[in-house]
């Protein structure tokens, strides 16, 4: 076996331990170890990524001295690798954008728990990404969530303690949910190892045994993620999570945490039940109508706000509704449109949150779009790069928003029964999308007479330049060259099944 | 002034949620959906249930082949004869792995809010006191002869996880019920002699890292098909099973300092 | 309905079980309520998966005398995922405990609805 292949391993294990050991670090250090480890996570996993594009074979991995279903084992391949370097780009990106935020919001002699929790979470999300067993997931989506939620309530105002309990109530449910089905999964196949149950999920539907308990627990595990994943009716919690959290976990959260979890329905999906007899059930069909509905609520309710943190929030929710629809629209060609909105929606959400708080920073730190006005002025960068996200989220061409939207269109143009109703939500998604993004864009460039607020310099926010800088350009380079990603995201599903 | 008071006014009327006609409603309809989802829900798992094989039998899909192996080979491939414990230690460690951070970013969540600074943690420590109850000879009688005996008890788990009934999870909570107890009859101050909060640290520390690199050991091992050089012993003696044992100290540690780490904080936010 | 639902009477159990405590996370409004209704759940999975591991006239999966026959024991898998799963579910309650600790004493309600609308009241 080639040492290339430990990498998945060391990596996860890695942002495991670096999370005990900023246990007894000072802030400083904890925050030099935070960002070293992400770093090197997403070395590890760019090389992986190099490596499997080079051998085109995906490979598993076995933790411990036990073969197959009887010990754990973790997996990678093409999708999994590009998906953990993106994860750790992205992460390192909001860390960096968002530091000069938290000396104000979080308790200095909280610091170094915050960056405990960090590498926690994207332990988390690496595990969840290459494992090949069920149960360890189970476990992993529980770290996710836990250290999810300490990163919402680390700014400690009543709003984000209140988010934060929503935020578990609702998690908890799905949490509860997916472990039911999860155990009716086991007691039908008697196997935890994802590639086990899908053999012995195909010989059940070869045979006709066991069908209910087989669509339900299916159902239940689907409907536990969904919910983790805030599908549109079950985002309450989500506005005020990511409008109040200081602006590194608003960014983490939007963009990495709720797509850890899409990123598991996807291989459940193909790794355990399988895509053609996931695609023969009615979930998919459910899946298509929440997604819908999250599209055009979500932007409804970002119409109304008048917080433009908020109102970044519940555009989330629109994202998420289309890749669900994507998943509900049930070909090969609408999955890689929804792993592309993964992509794109995750560099955008992060790039909107990073760019808000520079907009609100020059404000008075009021969010309201009043106070607003001609805030581009007083901080170029910052207004640049909200008027990059925002025509990403349009779906303007050049940007990484554009492609995604034309991927779902040839997705839904190719199924029958979808394509009406799908085309026509895409359109009106889109209107109101730029309705509230374009209403926020030139709000931002209008110019006032008497300036309330003083402007910023370029040298004193440097680095927060940079960083929207990189955010600008993974948007472009998503958006301009997307064909190979795309092909990447193809060869990967390839290996999936 | 008025003015405040004008605006104070609105606000009660407008978040009056008793009188709220709107939101009584809503909530009408949340409560009435909820339960007919809870009914329906519940109508769903029993037909489910009836569906599954029958509870009991043998010739079940779950008494397959890694069942029979986990039985079979257990004792001789992993050493502990309590099998459960050399599945989730040795098969299926990873899961364990997962599930000791489970307990760790929660203390950490759980300091994020509740640790209080110093100014503050003075404060509550003079409230605290006075609901201590001081001296209660009854209570502290008990205690010392009782508190040993739980944290010797709660050893024996530990150190019997491979050899029987127990572990580290069961064990590290009696011996943190033992030092709650031990808290509570003597109060902080003689608790502060042997615990404070970088005792906590330390031993998290030495414990969850000695877990992770013992473990990433042999899983690299493991993966990569080279021989580990981990000792089974013979099984049924006390110093056997690999790392089964050292492993179950480790946890046993965690869990301890973690249940008194939750009283302490849920009572003044601090050691 | 299936012909199993008799034989399967501790996993319905189980169900109804896990249906009161979902509901009760759900409905309730005061969030130590909730907290045991999140208690309520997890327990009852626990108590389907160690209904999942039983057969009838086996005994825990220890090795006694050396006896490993895969005959003598019952499965070992379900009671080791109970065990991974109590510990979460230990970790999950001891945080919600410590946020209701938080909402307590900064608004003296434990009415989740009652904080939300005291929060829109400061405006905050």
């Amino acid at each position: 076996m080639n040492f290339i292949c430990n990498f998945p391993f060391f990596s996860i294990l890695l942002s495991l331990f670096s999370g005990t050991v900023c246990s007894i670090l000072p802030a400083k250090a904890a925050k030099a170890v935070n960002r070293i480890v992400i770093l090197t996570t997403g070395i590890l996993s760019a090389v992986l990524l190099v490596y499997l594009l080079d051998t085109g074979e995906s490979f598993i991995y076995r933790m411990g001295h036990f073969p197959a279903p009887w010990g754990n084992e973790i997996r990678a391949g093409v999708l999994e690798a590009g998906m953990a370097l993106f994860f750790c780009v992205i992460m390192y990106l909001s860390m960096a954008g968002g530091a000069h935020k938290l000396y104000g919001e979080v308790v200095e002699s909280k610091h170094n728990l915050y960056y405990i929790l960090v590498n926690l979470l994207l332990s988390s999300l690496l595990a969840l990404i290459y494992t090949n067993d069920m149960f360890t997931a189970y476990v992993f989506v529980e770290i996710n969530t836990i250290s999810a939620c300490g990163l919402i309530m680390i700014r400690q105002v009543g709003r984000t303690i209140e988010a934060a309990v929503r935020y578990m109530i609702m998690s908890l449910l799905g949490s509860g949910l997916l472990l039911f089905g999860l155990c009716i999964m086991y007691d039908l196949t008697g196997h935890l190892l994802m590639s086990n149950i899908k053999e012995s999920v195909s010989l059940l539907v070869v045979t006709g045994e066991y069908q209910i308990p087989l669509i339900v627990s299916v159902a239940l595990m689907c409907i536990g993620l969904c919910i983790k994943s805030a599908l549109f009716p079950f985002h309450a919690w989500l506005p005020d999570a990511y409008g109040y959290s200081t602006v590194s976990s608003a960014a983490i959260l939007s963009s990495l945490v709720s797509k850890g979890y899409i990123f598991l329905l996807i291989k459940m999906i193909y790794r355990v039940i399988g895509f053609d007899i996931f695609n023969s059930t009615r979930i998919i069909d459910m899946l298509f109508v929440f997604g819908l509905m999250g599209m055009i609520f979500g932007s409804l309710s970002a119409i109304k706000e008048n917080d433009i943190r908020r109102m970044i929030a519940f555009s989330s929710v629109a994202q998420i509704g289309y890749i669900y629809m994507g998943f509900g629209i049930g070909t090969q060609t609408g999955m890689v449109a929804s792993i592309f909105h993964i992509l794109s929606h995750a560099a955008t959400k992060s790039l909107l949150f990073i760019a808000a708080i520079g907009l609100t920073d020059v404000s008075g730190g009021s969010r309201r779009f009043v106070d607003l006005t001609g805030a581009a002025y007083r901080n170029k960068w910052a207004g640049v790069a909200f008027t990059v996200g925002s025509l990403s989220m349009v779906g303007v061409p050049l940007f990484s928003g554009f492609i995604s939207k034309l991927l779902f269109a040839q997705a839904a143009v190719q199924v029958e029964g979808k394509m009406l109703a799908s085309l026509i939500v895409l359109g009106i998604s889109t209107v109101l999308n730029a309705i509230y993004f374009m209403k926020t864009v030139i709000r931002i460039y209008t110019s006032t007479q008497e300036d309330a607020y003083a402007g910023i310099t370029f040298k004193s926010m440097k680095a927060y330049a940079v960083v929207l800088l990189f955010f600008i350009l993974l948007n472009v380079i998503l958006g301009v060259s997307s064909q190979p990603i795309v092909d990447m995201i193809e060869q990967g599903l390839v290996m999936f099944a | 002034m008025r003015h405040e008071k004008e605006r104070d006014a609105i606000l009660d009327k407008v978040y009056d949620s008793q009188r709220n006609v709107e939101m009584k409603i809503f909530r009408k309809l949340y409560h009435v959906t909820s339960i007919v989802f809870c009914l329906f829900l519940i109508a769903l798992l029993l037909v489910t249930i009836s569906w599954l094989p029958a509870s009991g039998t043998v010739e079940r899909p779950v008494n397959n082949e890694v069942s029979s192996r986990y039985i079979e080979k257990g004792l001789e491939e992993t050493g502990a004869i309590n099998i459960v414990a050399g599945m989730i230690l040795d098969y299926r460690a990873f899961d364990t792995l997962g599930e000791s951070h489970v307990l760790f970013v929660a203390t950490i969540t759980v300091l994020v809010l509740l640790r209080l600074n110093k100014t503050e943690k003075h404060e509550v420590e003079i409230n605290d006191r006075q609901f201590e109850p001081k001296n209660d000879t009854i209570l502290q009688f008990v205690a010392t002869f009782l508190v040993p005996i739980i944290i010797i008890f709660g050893i024996y788990i530990i150190l019997n996880g491979h050899l029987g009934p127990g572990g580290g999870f069961s064990g590290g909570a009696v011996i943190g019920a033992g030092l709650v107890l031990y808290l509570n009859a003597f109060g902080f101050a003689k608790t502060e002699r042997f615990f404070t909060e970088k005792t906590y640290k330390g031993v998290c520390f030495f414990s969850l890292s000695f877990y992770c690199l013992a473990k990433s050991y042999s899983f690299y091992t493991g993966a990569n098909h080279l021989h580990s050089v981990i000792p089974k012993g013979t099984p049924g003696a006390i110093l056997s099973s690999g790392l089964i044992l050292p492993l179950n100290i480790a946890v046993g540690l965690v869990v301890a300092c973690t249940i008194y780490a939750f009283y302490a904080m849920f009572r003044k936010g601090g050691f | 309905m299936g012909p199993n639902l008799l034989a399967n009477y501790g996993e319905a159990v189980s169900a109804v079980l896990f249906c009161i405590g979902f509901t009760n996370l759900l409905l309730q409004n005061n969030l130590i309520k909730k907290i045991i209704g999140l208690n309520i759940m997890d327990s009852a999975i626990y108590l389907f998966l160690a209904e999942k591991g039983y057969i009838a006239g086996r005994v825990a999966p220890i090795v006694v005398d050396g006896v490993t026959s895969a005959e003598s024991y019952i499965n070992p898998i379900p009671s080791g995922l109970v065990l991974t799963g109590i510990v979460v579910s230990v970790s999950v309650t001891a945080l919600m405990l410590s946020l209701t600790i938080r909402l307590y004493t900064r608004y003296h309600t434990l009415d989740l609805d009652e904080i939300s609308t005291l929060l829109k009241k400061e405006g905050r």
